[in-house]
């Protein structure tokens, strides 16, 4: 576990008086020219160089962008500087640094747009706070935006609803398209659209993978569990990220997965294709490749000739997923309409639930006393159900028809409130540790105050970056890193099987190896 | 007719088409930009009423403010609803008593409300101006515009007040003066201090209201977090120049 000063947690959160500068270090790698080339974006002659012409193109791609986004052109405008969103964001209650509160954060690009777009600025730019695009401000902005993890919090206090995350995007996609792309994502990306997941797993591998799951969890519980890939005339394509395959606690929710679809007697499968549920496209801002990562999963649902698709757990996914998965890649005229296009596991598992077609015991999770981190994306960003916030109560309801011990944590810390596990929209990366241990500051105390208050064992999340960041950042705050479970691993837990022999030894859910 | 009041109704018209045509090229500007992906903050309505319902909570009372920060909601909705009253109170120099509405206006309720609600609008600026004084974070985000378009508005609002308690002006004329812009008979405008204080602030704010963050009160309406429905997997949501890239055929 590599240093670094971790905020203090408290009883009650606290809001920090600002330090100036405290992150413009911060910054992560910048992508070279070989993930740069591999995205479509340009490189500079030398590295850490902008590339020729840099601000003239900034300039024309922000012209296009006001274009082309409402949300942006109208957010630019409408700010009053009220105060709001400007202790809303966990960045900003870890670090201490303004610029890491919203508007501050959105000022860094809305400074350079009344400069260059709006008449006060063109004239009396001192008077409006409109700054001329340098060379610092670019920097600035590299830093600063990927100290945004896209989570929207802030919007849900703006009175005009203005999201960070749209800015964030935006600015993103420009720098990317001035030579300052962020290494982590341009890395990723072009994996998915090569070989179909974010970690470059090819079939063979991820047969292979999944092979050796039905083979232990046969051995665990003396079932066949059945892990299907690329299997033709499925009735179900599965999608879930890919550190489902790999990473606890992930894996153990796709075993979660893989018992549901056992008990509920459906055929399933997964697509080495579309072996892949996170669209990295929207993190920076690129509608394109968002879209080319989407038309992928159009592809194997097609060529695999399933009737439904369902998404695994995973937040920006779901995002993704129920916003823009029939933008992108629709229309979806060739599934069967009388599901929801596509489906959370979620909202699967839970019907199979109300149905009674799950034989559960939920003694088998009488060890842990669970509370539920509501993913950023899920929360403020989509819907697992029929009514609106029943993306709040279906994990809920789940967890609690699977468990007899579960307890929320304080609320202005979930539901739409909740807060960032602080390693989401692209951040989830080493050279951003600090950042992302800082930013999980008001999620952890948020954990601490309901393990002390009401003997929280374990924290259920429905997100592959919550699972993977938690994993890493919950012992920097004191706790272990196995304290984070996936929900269908509780799931999984609980679910009895037919078939399933006394001579069956039971799980221990917990296990300690890391992401 | 004098000079002074020559100038006047010269800058009366500017700033009313200048104000008008602003918002009304802003609007079209906004509404013109399309929106290319669903983006409503959830939990988000399902139906149009449930939009306007939104709305209604928002515009009306100020929600997401309210969740955010009470301080700041107090004075700010201070500030807006004693705008209103006093914009009420107002009408009834542009309102003829021969029209219908001018019972609904000349009345006691709307006429002493609005000028108490004089005094709760000075509350809710300085409350606002302190704010952003005093408060660190709030501080660090402010531009001398933000402090002046609050000492505008004080100056509106003083100046206002002043007419009514230390001064009075020829309200007769005033009023002539204003019906007189409508039907283009133009009259002199009185030329004491305090009014022309008045005037020349508001249509100043008038003025600038385009090409400042006034833009909020009627962009808010065209904020897709906001206004969307949350209908993405029942509806298919398309752009212009997102249909265009499908040229290409992978969404046949």
């Amino acid at each position: 576990m590599a240093d670094y000063e971790v905020p203090e947690t408290h009883e009650f959160p606290i809001i920090p008086s600002i330090m100036e500068g405290a992150m413009a270090h911060s910054s992560p790698f910048v992508a070279g020219e070989e993930f740069q080339s591999d995205m479509g974006f340009p490189s500079p002659e030398e590295p850490g160089q902008l590339i020729d012409g840099w601000h003239e193109k900034f300039l024309e791609l922000m012209k296009d962008k006001l274009s082309k986004y409402r949300s942006l052109q109208v957010f630019m405008d409408i700010c009053v500087k009220c105060g709001a969103c400007t202790d809303k964001c966990h960045y900003f209650i870890g670090t201490a640094d303004p610029k890491n509160m919203p508007v501050a954060r959105q000022d860094l690009l809305r400074k350079v747009y009344r400069r260059y777009f709006t008449f006060a600025g063109k004239y009396f730019p001192k008077l409006v706070g409109a700054v001329d695009l340098t060379e610092d401000v670019i920097h600035q902005m590299y830093s600063y935006y990927h100290q945004c993890s896209e989570c929207r919090r802030c919007a849900v206090f703006c009175p005009f609803g203005i999201d960070t995350a749209e800015v964030t995007m935006a600015a993103r996609d420009m720098l990317a398209q001035i030579g300052m792309g962020q290494k982590y994502s341009n890395q990723i990306i072009p994996k998915v659209h090569k070989i179909g997941n974010n970690l470059g797993l090819p079939e063979p591998a991820l047969a292979d993978t999944l092979e050796g799951l039905e083979e232990e969890v046969e051995d665990d519980i003396g079932v066949k569990v059945r892990f299907p890939l690329d299997e033709k005339g499925a009735e179900i394509l599965m999608v879930t990220p890919s550190a489902d395959f790999f990473a606890e606690p992930h894996i153990d929710g796709l075993i979660g997965y893989g018992k549901v679809f056992h008990a509920a007697g459906v055929t399933w499968t997964l697509s080495s294709k579309a072996s892949e549920a996170a669209n990295f496209g929207l993190f920076i801002g690129n509608y394109e490749h968002m879209r080319q990562i989407s038309l992928r999963i159009r592809d194997a649902a097609k060529e695999l000739g399933v009737k439904r698709i369902i998404f695994g757990e995973c937040g920006h996914a779901w995002r993704v997923a129920y916003n823009h998965l029939n933008t992108l890649a629709g229309p979806w005229d060739f599934l069967d309409q009388n599901y929801p296009i596509p489906q959370h596991i979620l909202e699967f598992t839970k019907d199979c639930l109300d149905r009674g077609i799950l034989n559960i015991d939920k003694s088998e999770n009488d060890h842990m006393t669970l509370t539920f981190h509501d993913s950023c994306n899920i929360a403020r960003a989509s819907r697992i159900g029929d009514t609106p916030g029943s993306q709040f109560t279906t994990p809920r309801e789940v967890i609690q028809a699977v468990c007899n011990n579960y307890h929320d944590m304080s609320q202005d810390t979930i539901f739409d409130q909740t807060f960032c596990c602080g390693g989401g929209g692209g951040l989830l990366t080493d050279d951003l540790m600090e950042l992302r241990i800082k930013g999980a500051l008001p999620r952890m105390e948020a954990l601490k105050n309901v393990s002390k208050d009401h003997g929280v064992t374990h924290m259920a999340a429905i997100c592959a970056i919550c699972k993977s960041q938690f994993t890493k950042v919950l012992p920097y705050y004191g706790m272990t890193m196995d304290q984070i479970v996936s929900v269908h691993q509780l799931v999984s837990n609980a679910i009895i099987l037919e078939g399933q022999g006394e001579e069956a030894e039971d799980s221990d859910d917990t296990d300690d190896e890391a992401a | 007719m004098n000079t002074l009041s020559i100038l006047y109704i010269f800058l009366f018209y500017v700033a009313m088409i200048a104000l008008v045509a602003g918002i009304i090229n802003k609007l079209l500007q906004y509404k013109r930009v399309p929106a290319p992906l669903k983006i409503a903050v959830t939990p988000a309505p399902l139906t149009k009423p449930g939009v306007v319902y939104r709305f209604f909570t928002e515009v009306v009372l100020f929600n997401s403010l309210f969740r955010a920060t009470k301080w700041t909601w107090i004075f700010s909705f201070l500030f807006h609803a004693s705008l209103l009253l006093a914009f009420f109170r107002h009408l009834r120099y542009v309102i003829s008593p021969d029209s219908f509405i001018w019972p609904l206006v000349n009345n006691l309720v709307v006429q002493s409300f609005g000028h108490y609600a004089g005094f709760t609008m000075l509350i809710g600026l300085l409350g606002l101006l302190a704010r952003r004084i005093f408060v660190d974070r709030v501080r660090y985000i402010s531009s001398p515009s933000d402090y002046l378009m609050l000492l505008l508005i004080l100056g509106i609002a003083g100046s206002g007040l002043s007419i009514v308690y230390v001064s009075h002006t020829d309200i007769v004329q005033l009023k002539a003066f204003i019906m007189g812009l409508f039907y283009f008979d133009w009259q002199n405008l009185p030329s004491d201090t305090l009014l022309l204080a008045h005037v020349t602030m508001v249509l100043f704010l008038a003025l600038i209201f385009p090409v400042s963050k006034l833009l909020h009160a009627p962009g808010l309406f065209m904020a897709p977090t906001r206004y969307q429905l949350d209908n993405p997997r029942e509806k298919r949501h398309l752009s212009e120049w997102g249909a265009e890239l499908e040229k290409d055929g992978r969404n046949s």
